[in-house]
């Protein structure tokens, strides 16, 4: 195998790059910028994205539609599903965490294809801000983020266009960042390095991008016959013209399930990292942590049509596809089993990082459960599309992902910075968002089961108590993002002076200054086989001691 | 495992497994059912809420325990143990939740069987001369109810259901009867056959458990009994348009005799009594 | 790959960052073509679900001739042992020969897309017409929108192999190769659509 690594030389030199803040504004093809725009940019469509949540929990407050009109909301809620999805959830634990740990973790400078990463991440804020000015234009799309037709093609034209242009753009960056990723860990790896030494996120974003590289273009393809369906009249999902709708969803979620792996596996992968270097163990089965990654993927591709099952498919199909989805919790069960385990026996540092990843752990474990009862077709044929499916989905990718995103940004931020953030705001984000999140998310299981249905500006005055309960969970949520704010910001100019290695992680990131170097390194990459050896005694004696970890490790 | 702890972890086990089958059975967050189907789903539902509820506060406890017990003392400064894999552990907890899959499969599989869900879609509704027998049904759950033999398929009502932004129209071919609000006879076994007008649409009777998209150009079928007297709502439960959260009707579910004077009322064709 | 004399010119920090490693742009290109390939495949799975559940009207007409299609397949099957051969003549550094095969490639694209039109022009139905006319017409068109950025490409690197000191040469192949990938792609690609929709 062929390596990559320019001829060095460790005198410091002037890049040629824009200087300070203002690279993060340019073209910049430095994958740790790359990385920090990606989740910069995520969350500021996150901050929208929330902003549309609270107004549609607003809306909530009262049966009757009154806070905004009715076309409103549904333009709201699909902007709302959309901007988390696109532009939140799948750049950030995608293009944000993996641009900047990827070639730390592959040993590499950056990543495969530097200029394909920098016009991966540039469309994504001209597509985003596409989406949300369709609102002022003519009225967002309103027929949810899943688009069904025929509503998508009788509904106004302009908003639903821009929303197939904007999601096609979308997923055109992310298939471009799942070939770079996918080339980077195959072909970019460090000698020496093996596939089974990696740390668990790069098995994470293989697994993912050989999703995204395998489903995203069907999803392409079937929004560009939607749109041939609005606009030449075309009738492909238009039954008028003799077309099937039900084939729609069925590309949809052929697209859509394993999306949702997208938005989780590298959340898994980040836990991953997270939790052995603050409870000072090895990660717990790395073997079967490798194998039900890739069993989820493969699983991944086999179980769309749990989103269909009230949708006339045929008993045999509901059939396969119950059993096919209910299998999915063994490999992530396996997941969970053994991240406890590696907190078990450990020397937890009870830390802003590792409380949310315990809130992650707990969260998704409940709407994991609550996913597999939905995967039985005679439970799901009550409770599709009501709010118990909304409280499934929220429990996974906020009590699940958005969780391991803060957790992820209190691990990584000194590397990020070179500065610790305020861990007493960390904490307390926390227990607001916690609390927040489980008052606003958890009574809707019961108004689902009850009969409530999703999508609804307008409701049976019956549940308006409840509703209630969970909009003040969602206004908490909203203000425990302050804190948050606050201290990512002003830890930037005030906070504590990291050091280095702040955790004394052994993951290769952190065995090089912080933040890191241009070239991530001074000498070359240092060769980590053993991402996890906590406790191991050579190991922890190198950290201990204050010699040069890279020459170190790289000599032994 | 000495006989200390083996102890220890029975002892967790009997009462978390007490708890959450205690949960399962008394915490009942669903409304009145009203059909033949809802008995069976409530069946089903019990034991799900029972499962879950073991496996969450398990996990719960497991982990909460962990935290407090092995929270890092201020002056330690070491690492933990390197234990980095134990090969009975790993396959029992990949055994258990295998166990249960397999287990709630095909409890789930002999509950859809027990509404009906399993039974060819081709032989629904043939009875009934209003429907083609060429015509492709797409499915629904209950085509063919519970306890449906041959002669009481005979017996279905039969109610074609037009589905439209944003309302639900209810068709009685026997006494030509359109109405907006659905009504039935306790007891009856029901049969519809759905379609709607412009976009899908769906049926969903929360008090009977049962939901089926109406969709365009392609009629599905839905079966039930409903057990219950009273009125229950028929809610949309999919997005329609702006007044989807608007499209709703109701169910009257009533005594034979009061369904015969309904009836009676509103046919245009008078029905010669049997 | 700079030259060294370059590195030392040039901060190495930069280059850390600006190389495009050519090793793995093949892999890059195959992988995007599976990506691309996925497209296809869903077209193709929503075609035979079509075929299989949803009737032709009987007064809507989809017929298909099969003679020209044939032709089509030869076109492209021939087209791709043609780019092969310039492929081999670079590889020998026969630029000349590397270019005359790369014309008659790029002609033989030409020829296949010129009678796909024709085809399109004679089709007793028109893309609105029903169901079947609309899929075969999308799947087709983006076909063909593949053959003609192929011919483009091809075009391209004809253009820039004109001499064995030109843009594309024996040392620097990488061109060549990449377009000869993606011509053989949309090759079999094509070889599966004729079956789909003209045999089955
Ligand atoms: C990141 C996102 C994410 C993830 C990871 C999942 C994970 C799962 N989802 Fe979810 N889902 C969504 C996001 C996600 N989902 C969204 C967005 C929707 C709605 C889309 C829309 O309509 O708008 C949805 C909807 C949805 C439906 C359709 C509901 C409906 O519309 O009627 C179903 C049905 O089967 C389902 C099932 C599952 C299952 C079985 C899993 C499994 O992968 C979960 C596995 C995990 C566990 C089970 C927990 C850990 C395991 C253990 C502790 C072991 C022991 C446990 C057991 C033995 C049970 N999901
Ligand atoms: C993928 C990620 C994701 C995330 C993170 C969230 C986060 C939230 N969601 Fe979202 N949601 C979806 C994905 C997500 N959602 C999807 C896919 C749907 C389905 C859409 C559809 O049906 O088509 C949905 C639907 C959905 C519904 C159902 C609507 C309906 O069916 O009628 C509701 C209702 O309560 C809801 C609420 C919330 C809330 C309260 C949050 C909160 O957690 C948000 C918390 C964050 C904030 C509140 C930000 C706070 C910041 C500020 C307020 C600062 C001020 C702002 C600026 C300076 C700009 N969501
Ligand atoms: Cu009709 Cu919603
Ligand atoms: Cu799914």
């Amino acid at each position: 195998m062929t390596i990559s690594i320019q001829p060095q030389d460790n005198s410091p030199k002037e890049s040629l790059q824009p200087k300070g803040w203002m690279t993060y504004f340019s073209f910049s093809l430095d994958h740790k910028v790359i990385g920090l725009q990606y989740l910069v940019c995520g969350f500021i469509f996150y901050l929208i994205g929330g902003l549309l949540a609270s107004a549609m929990r607003i809306e909530l407050t009262s049966p009757i539609s009154d806070f905004m009109p009715r076309d409103v909301y549904n333009q709201v809620l699909t902007l709302h599903g959309t901007i988390m999805i696109f532009l939140w959830i799948v750049p950030v634990v995608n293009g944000g965490f993996g641009n900047y740990l990827i070639p730390f973790y592959v040993g590499a400078r950056d990543m495969a294809f530097p200029r394909l990463n920098a016009v991966a991440f540039w469309m994504i804020p001209p597509s985003g801000l596409l989406l949300i000015s369709s609102y002022f234009i003519n009225g967002a799309a309103q027929s949810g983020w899943t688009a069904y037709p025929p509503l998508s093609i009788t509904t106004p034209a302009a908003g639903q266009i821009i929303w197939i242009i904007s999601v096609l753009l979308l997923g055109g960056s992310s298939i471009f960042g799942g070939i770079n990723f996918i080339a980077t860990i195959l072909k970019l790896r460090r000698p020496g390095l093996k596939l089974m030494n990696l740390p668990m996120y790069c098995w994470a974003m293989l697994g993912t991008s050989i999703l995204v590289v395998l489903s995203t273009p069907v999803l392409a393809g079937t929004l560009v016959l939607l749109s041939f369906d609005i606009v030449a009249h075309t009738g492909f999902f238009n039954p008028a013209l003799g077309g099937n709708v039900v084939v729609y969803q069925h590309l949809f979620w052929f697209y859509s399930h394993p999306a949702v792996y997208i938005m989780v596996l590298p959340a898994f992968g980040l836990v991953s990292e997270i939790i052995p270097v603050h409870s000072r163990k090895p990660l717990f089965g790395y073997t079967t942590m490798v194998y039900s990654i890739l069993a989820i993927v493969v699983l991944g591709f086999v179980v769309w049509a749990h989103h269909m099952f009230t949708s006339g498919t045929p008993p045999w199909m509901r059939l396969f596809f119950t059993i096919a989805t209910s299998f999915i919790a063994v490999p992530t069960g396996i997941k969970f089993f053994n991240w406890v385990a590696t907190l078990w026996g450990g020397k937890i540092s009870i830390n802003s990082a590792i409380l949310f990843s315990c809130g992650f752990i707990i969260n998704f474990v409940l709407g994991g459960i609550t996913g597999v009862t939905l995967a039985q077709v005679p439970f799901d044929v009550h409770v599709h599309d009501t709010y118990y499916v909304v409280a499934h989905f929220h429990y996974i990718v906020y009590g699940g992902t958005v969780f391991v995103i803060f957790a992820s940004i209190y691990h990584w931020y000194p590397k990020f910075t070179g500065r610790m953030l305020n861990e007493n705001l960390g904490r307390f984000h926390f227990a607001l968002t916690f609390i927040g999140f489980n008052l606003c998310f958890a009574p809707q299981h019961w108004l689902g089961l009850n009969g409530m249905p999703r999508r609804v500006a307008e409701y049976d005055p019956q549940f308006a108590f409840v509703n209630q309960i969970s909009t003040v969970g969602a206004l908490l949520m909203a203000i425990s993002t302050l804190p948050f704010l606050w201290n990512i910001i002003q830890s930037a100019f005030v906070g504590e002076k990291s050091g280095d290695n702040p955790w004394n992680a052994l993951t290769p990131e952190w065995l090089t200054s912080s933040p890191p170097p241009v070239e991530n390194w001074l000498g070359e990459a240092p060769l980590i086989t053993k991402p996890y050896g906590y406790g191991l005694k050579e190991e922890s004696e190198k950290l201990v001691s204050e010699e040069d970890i890279d020459v170190n490790l790289t000599n032994q | 495992m000495s006989t200390r702890s083996a102890l220890l972890t029975f002892l967790l086990v009997v009462p978390l497994f007490a708890i959450g089958i205690w949960i399962g059975q008394n915490i009942n967050p669903l409304p009145i059912d009203a059909s033949t189907n809802a008995s069976v789903y409530d069946e089903l539902f019990r034991v799900l809420f029972s499962i879950g509820s073991i496996l969450f506060l398990g996990f719960v406890g497991l982990l909460t325990y962990s935290l407090f017990k092995f929270r890092r003392k201020p002056e330690d400064k070491g690492d933990g143990l390197a234990i980095e894999d134990n090969l009975p552990l790993e396959i029992l907890w990949t055994a258990i939740p295998t166990i249960v899959i397999l287990f709630v499969g095909l409890y789930s599989y002999d509950i859809y069987d027990r509404m009906g869900g399993m039974q060819s879609l081709e032989h629904a509704g043939h009875n009934h001369e209003s429907m083609v027998s060429k015509e492709r049904i797409w499915g629904g759950i209950g085509s063919g109810s519970i306890g449906s033999t041959k002669e009481s398929l005979n017996k279905e009502l039969f109610i074609e259901v037009t589905a439209m932004q944003f309302a639900f129209l209810f068709h009685y071919p026997k006494g030509d009867i359109i109405s907006g609000e659905l009504h039935v006879p306790v007891g009856q076994p029901i049969s519809m056959r759905m379609e709607s007008k412009d976009v899908i649409h769906a049926f969903w009777v929360p008090e009977f458990r049962i939901k089926q998209d109406v969709i365009p150009g392609q009629p599905t079928i839905l079966n039930f009994t409903p057990t219950k007297a009273g009125k229950y709502p028929i809610i949309c439960a999919e997005l329609c348009g702006p007044y989807h959260g608007g499209m709703r009707s109701t169910v009257v579910v009533e005594e034979q005799k009061e369904y015969e004077n309904w009836f009676e009322k509103n046919s245009k064709t008078p029905i010669t009594k049997t | 790959m700079t030259s060294l004399t370059e590195t030392q010119q040039q901060s190495q920090a930069t280059l850390a960052h600006e190389g495009e490693h050519p090793d793995y742009r093949m892999f890059g290109l195959a992988t995007f073509l599976v990506a691309d390939g996925m497209t296809f495949a869903g077209f193709f799975a929503a075609y035979l679900t079509y075929k299989t559940v949803n009737p032709i009207a009987p007064d809507s007409s989809y017929e298909l001739e099969l003679a020209l299609p044939t032709l089509n397949t030869i076109l492209l099957l021939v087209s791709s042992a043609t780019f092969h051969r310039a492929g081999k003549a670079l590889r020998i550094g026969n630029s000349k020969l590397c270019q005359r095969w790369l014309i008659i490639t790029s002609t033989l694209g030409l020829a296949f897309l010129t009678s796909q039109m024709v085809e399109y022009f004679t089709l007793p139905f028109g893309l609105t017409d029903n169901l079947y006319a609309s899929t075969f017409y999308a799947v087709t068109g983006f076909h063909g929108l593949h053959v003609t950025l192929g011919t483009i490409m091809i075009l391209i690197v004809w253009w820039q192999s004109r001499s064995p000191d030109g843009r594309i040469n024996k040392t620097n192949q990488f061109p060549l190769e990449a377009a000869e990938l993606y011509w053989h792609f949309v090759d079999g690609i094509w070889v599966i659509l004729f079956i789909i929709f003209y045999l089955l």
